[in-house]
């Protein structure tokens, strides 16, 4: 029988495509018509050009906020990703052992952003807080919200707990795919286990450590309420990441053309890293 | 409608532009589909993948521009748009 191409199953797609187009694309195509005016109110707007990307750009306010969001984002992949594999590595592989440690393990998950930020306000606090408390009866100097280093390290330390079992749990599922065979076979050659990692673990779970790189830095170069919660972008604006910089600026100043021209060029940064990892792992599958 | 959102022209041509690009490449892809090839880029592309690529640069070019000179985007611009030609033929 010969197949008759018919293309008109796509009509069904229209429905899809118009609720997208009001839900993100017109309100995005609002943001770059943003960028171009300067707005007081309703009917009180007018055409700027490109000033505002212009002032942004120059903004070393903003170009602070990028550098540490960068700096966040890298130590969050330098610190999530090995320590994900290692527990990936020691959890039992299966039994009742096993879903145990991932009911433990997923638990942070589960919990609210705003949540963890509170979580951790108290619990790093040196007056009520056990973490703060224990730290300081250890005879260390530790107050995060006076202390710039100390307001970091909370800040990292609480993204490693809520996230890093993200990375956990991918690396535990990308283990457990891995054929029996293999084992046996490196077992056969007398490979060590560092040999069997190097060359057996590590090279299969490569494309799900690129999900987990790609998830956990747009996250974290997204973060906004815990650190909020947290430490408020201070002591200073030491812990202020960009989401942060770019609220202020479009709700309690209310300025709405840089905001705009401010989140075309955030969008355009997250574009550009989410394009490259797609295409690395596409990149990747292709290989195989 | 255009008054009420405060469409302003700039934006307006700037969006039809971009509608007419992609609706002549869907047109031009139905007329003759194009396969993946190896350019000067490291990596297989598709005509798409290279006007996706172009259009993005296009942006971080003008943004550099913005950023590092006082010189008119129209140069901008005209830089962008024979990068853009250059990948989608070569690329």
């Amino acid at each position: 029988m010969e197949k008759i191409p018919n293309n008109r199953a796509w009509w069904l797609v229209l429905p899809v495509f118009l609720l997208v187009a009001f839900s993100a694309l017109i309100p995005l195509m609002t943001v770059v018509n943003y960028s171009v005016q300067d707005i007081f109110g309703p009917g009180q707007a007018y055409y700027v050009g490109t000033e505002w990307f212009k002032e942004v750009l120059a903004d070393e306010r903003l170009q602070d906020s990028l550098i540490r969001q960068f700096v966040f984002s890298g130590f969050v992949l330098l610190i999530q990703i090995p320590l994900g594999i290692g527990v990936a590595l020691m959890m039992p592989k299966s039994g009742v052992k096993g879903s145990l440690c991932l009911i433990l393990i997923a638990i942070p998950l589960l919990i609210p952003w705003n949540v963890v930020g509170t979580i951790w306000q108290i619990f790093a606090r040196g007056d009520i807080g056990l973490f703060g408390w224990g730290i300081n009866q250890l005879g260390i100097d530790y107050n995060y919200t006076g202390d710039t280093l100390d307001a970091w390290l909370t800040v990292l330390l609480m993204d490693v707990w809520h996230w890093t079992p993200l990375v956990a749990l991918l690396c535990y599922s990308g283990l457990r795919a891995i054929p029996e065979a293999f084992y046996q076979a490196a077992e056969i050659d007398r490979a060590s286990k560092w040999a069997v990692f190097r060359y057996i673990q590590l090279p299969r779970l490569k494309s799900v450590l690129i999900i987990a790189v790609l998830l956990r830095f747009m996250d974290s170069f997204m973060i906004y309420i815990e650190p909020f919660v947290l430490t408020g972008g201070g002591p200073g604006s030491s812990t202020t990441f960009l989401s942060q910089t770019l609220t202020t600026m479009a709700i309690g100043q209310f300025d709405l053309g840089r905001a705009a021209a401010f989140s075309l060029i955030y969008f355009l940064i997250v574009l550009l890293i989410s394009w490259l990892f797609f295409t690395a792992i596409t990149h990747a599958d292709k290989e195989k | 409608m255009i008054a009420w959102m405060n469409w302003t022209p700039t934006v307006v041509v700037f969006f039809v532009v971009i509608a007419m690009i992609l609706a002549v490449m869907t047109v031009y892809e139905i007329v003759s589909p194009c396969t993946e090839r190896k350019g000067f880029l490291p990596i297989e592309t598709t005509r798409g993948d290279r006007l996706f690529i172009g259009l993005l640069s296009a942006a971080y070019i003008n943004l550099t521009f913005l950023a590092v000179s006082d010189i008119t985007l129209w140069v901008a611009l005209a830089v962008s748009v024979a990068w853009l030609l250059v990948l989608l033929r070569w690329g």
